[in-house]
């Protein structure tokens, strides 16, 4: 008989409101146990396939239940060099916990009686980043000297180096900013993911033989003929979606609106938070709105209601969507989270036009209500305006979270590169093959906005299909 | 990110225009003429934009021009020989668009003298016929003229205050000279008033005007939409799409507001 679900402690909401740390405390060596003892460990585990990575879920669970945590971490780390980051930031509940023997089939996400898998995969890689445990190279000495360029530090490239010098080869990460980590350091924040851990797994990966370049953009200083020319016998691209899209309203370039990217990077890379200590500022508005319903749009408004807190500004922070919570994209437990800390939610809106005062500053944002479309085949239900629904509220500080582009730095400056409609590089889904021999690609650099361990999987795909390629064409 | 050497060029009541030259070889290698990199001078520093003014590929570095305006630029001026930045990323944006247009004047207003040194260079080398402005308050903020007289085969000094060469504003001069012949290029850096003033008087003559704008910037490399500008009623990114626009298109007034975002936040940490 299974016993009720173990969650992890969290941080007190009047605490954690006022700072960046971490909201979800993880399990105690007690609860990690007793969770994983509700795991049946089905003849047939269907977890496994939910997984994008593939990570043998039913041997680690079974490790953790006879206390072999350092093996469960070696288990996972076969699939995954990262399980304290996946383990904190995967939509659990569309993956390994939606395909758990628990979840009830009509259950559009997992059911709550669904085994906590994240949390379990996020005990084993602490304790394993704690003792330090490493993931071995698995020392194929055909490849070993031949040099591969992975550019990008994101989820993708971090991922796609490690799957790499697992096998021996020598990747070479190239990265834009001055730190590492994409998307994982400037766009997700502390309190979901801490530095400190980012930083644990990616000198894990380091003393792997991973070099990473800081502050080098390919693309500026390198071009792929280049990196081919200096040696690299092929390049993976992890560019990422990076660029923000607007929504294209009336007074949108009004000073205090903020695209969540800038918004993000000023506080989670950049620190604003703490100016003038560290010297980017970012201002901070008396009534925040928050325009969209992904991750990142939670993320912006729980950053924002932190800054509201920590400068003794009466909380006023709010989402505006245009559909209803059922279809917001974000995870549940940043929804659930979120909501607790005091985000409002203003479903069903669309923002129609900023208004502005002499200075320039925003000060109103107009919108209309809308209600939805019946279902079509298309997926999610539509928005449609409802006609005369038009209303004004206070809003001096505005962030759009509608999602993502593609960054065009490399492409533009590379023809041959195929990319589709929206600038997204076009790959061959079976070999993860850019136009380019030797190119491959993988991320939202392929796909648009997914998520983090959606890029990783497709990064390890490329991985294996860069490892055959070098074995066809260097054996 | 070694500083190979810094010297102050100007200086007056305290605030001064310095140059460094940093180590960059990979940068240095790139670099053309209208780029820019941003950098940080400490960890805990913010991430500014600087025009390359210089590239010397055989030295592997590069030469950046600043005026103390704010904390940032202050802390590189108090860099010294030996100092290590603690990052430098470029080059950044559109290279200037070299080619042979006949006649051309580059306007240079303050520390923006800096920044169409590389362009007059280029263009007057691409076998232009090129004209420099350059203007500053007074004599002592004047910089770069003996090398501005070198890249031009015309170079007209003002001083707003009348110390040095004419007195009056760039603006003046660019009119007088745009009356009395015909110019196929005009190219203007410097403040936004002064820029925008440039468009107003060469938007009715209809002569193509390049100017390089100053928007804010986190990134510089289209990430953040920060330093967004409406060009033709089109929102561009100046770190990407620009730095460069035609200056005929551009909504001054909106760029002018959105450069004073953070106004009160840099008096508040230049005071500390």
């Amino acid at each position: 008989m299974k016993k009720e679900p173990i969650r992890p402690k969290e941080k007190d909401i009047i605490p954690r409101v006022k700072g960046f740390d971490e909201v979800v405390q993880g399990f105690s060596e007690q609860e990690a146990l007793q969770e994983a003892a509700r795991c049946i460990q089905c003849k047939d585990p269907k977890c496994i396939a939910g997984c994008p990575v593939g990570i043998d879920i039913k041997a680690f669970i079974n490790q953790i239940t006879k206390k072999d945590h350092d093996g469960a971490y070696f288990t996972i780390c076969q699939k995954n060099n990262f399980p304290s980051i996946c383990g904190r930031i995967c939509p659990a509940e569309y993956q390994c916990r939606k395909a758990c023997v628990f979840t009830n089939k009509r259950s559009p996400f997992a059911s709550k009686e669904a085994i906590n898998i994240h949390f379990l995969e996020r005990f084993v890689g602490d304790n394993g980043a704690r003792k330090g445990l490493q993931a071995k190279a698995e020392g194929n000495n055909k490849y070993s000297g031949m040099k591969v360029a992975v550019v990008g530090s994101g989820p993708a490239g971090l991922c796609c180096a490690g799957e790499l010098a697992k096998r021996g080869i020598k990747a070479v990460i190239f990265e834009g900013l001055h730190k590492t980590g994409g998307v994982l350091r400037y766009g997700i924040p502390p309190f979901r993911l801490p530095n400190n851990i980012l930083d644990l797994e990616i000198d894990s990966l380091k003393k792997l033989g991973v070099e990473i370049k800081t502050n080098y953009i390919i693309g500026r200083v390198k071009t792929i003929d280049e990196l081919f020319a200096e040696g690299f016998r092929a390049i993976f691209l992890g560019l990422g979606a990076g660029v923000p899209s607007f929504i294209g309203i009336p007074g949108e370039n009004l000073c205090n609106i903020y695209s969540a990217n800038e918004f993000l990077t000023r506080v989670n890379l950049m620190r604003a938070h703490k100016f003038p200590e560290y010297h980017t500022p970012v201002n901070i508005g008396k009534h925040i709105i928050v325009i969209g319903g992904g991750n990142t749009a939670i993320d912006a408004a729980r950053v924002a209601l932190r800054l509201q807190h920590m400068n003794g500004i009466e909380q006023d922070t709010s989402i505006s969507y245009r559909r209803t919570e059922a279809e917001m994209p974000a995870r549940r437990l940043e929804i659930e989270h979120a909501r607790e800390e005091g985000v409002k939610f203003d479903l069903l809106v669309k923002p129609e036009s900023f208004v502005g005062d002499e200075k320039g500053f925003v000060r109103k944002m107009r919108s209309s209500r809308c209600k939805l479309a019946e279902q079509n085949n298309s997926g999610r239900r539509r928005p449609i305006v409802i006609p005369d629904s038009s209303f004004e509220a206070d809003c001096d500080l505005a962030i759009i979270a509608i999602g993502s582009g593609a960054n065009k730095i490399l492409t533009s400056v590379t023809p041959r590169l195929a990319i589709d409609q929206y600038g997204n590089v076009t790959i061959n889904p079976e070999t993860m093959e850019t136009s380019i021999k030797g190119v491959f690609a993988g991320g939202d650099i392929t796909a648009g906005e997914g998520t983090v361990i959606e890029a990783m999987g497709m990064a390890k795909k490329a991985s294996c299909a860069i490892l055959n390629y070098l074995e066809k064409r260097y054996n | 990110m070694k500083i190979l050497s810094k010297e102050v060029l100007a200086s007056d009541k305290g605030a001064r225009i310095v140059k460094v030259i940093v180590q960059s070889p990979d940068i240095a290698a790139k670099a053309k003429a209208g780029q820019f990199v941003v950098l940080m001078v400490k960890e805990e520093g913010e991430r500014i934009p600087l025009t390359i003014v210089k590239a010397d590929p055989s030295k592997g570095s590069i030469e950046l021009i600043a005026q103390e305006a704010g904390l940032t630029t202050r802390l590189l001026a108090a860099t010294k020989t030996g100092d290590s930045l603690y990052s430098i990323t470029g080059p950044l944006g559109h290279p200037t668009d070299i080619k042979r247009y006949g006649k051309v004047i580059l306007v240079g207003g303050g520390v923006g003298i800096a920044e169409i040194l590389p362009v007059a260079k280029a263009l007057k080398d691409a076998g232009n016929n090129v004209t420099a402005i350059i203007g500053s308050r007074n004599k002592e903020l004047l910089i770069l003229e003996r090398e501005l007289k070198t890249a031009s085969d015309e170079c007209i000094v003002i001083t707003d205050d009348g110390s040095y060469g004419r007195k009056g504003f760039v603006t003046q001069a660019l009119k007088e000279l745009l009356e009395s012949s015909k110019y196929d290029l005009v190219y203007a850096v410097g403040p936004i008033p002064m820029m925008k003033t440039v468009s107003v008087i060469t938007k009715p003559l209809g002569v193509l005007t390049l100017v390089s704008l100053n928007a804010i910037m986190v990134d510089g490399t289209g990430m953040c939409g920060c330093c967004r500008v409406s060009v033709n009623n089109e929102v561009k990114f100046s770190c990407v799409d620009g730095p460069e626009f035609d200056a005929s298109q551009i909504d001054w007034d909106e760029l002018s507001k959105r450069n004073s975002i953070y106004c009160e936040k840099e008096k508040h940490i230049c005071r500390i």
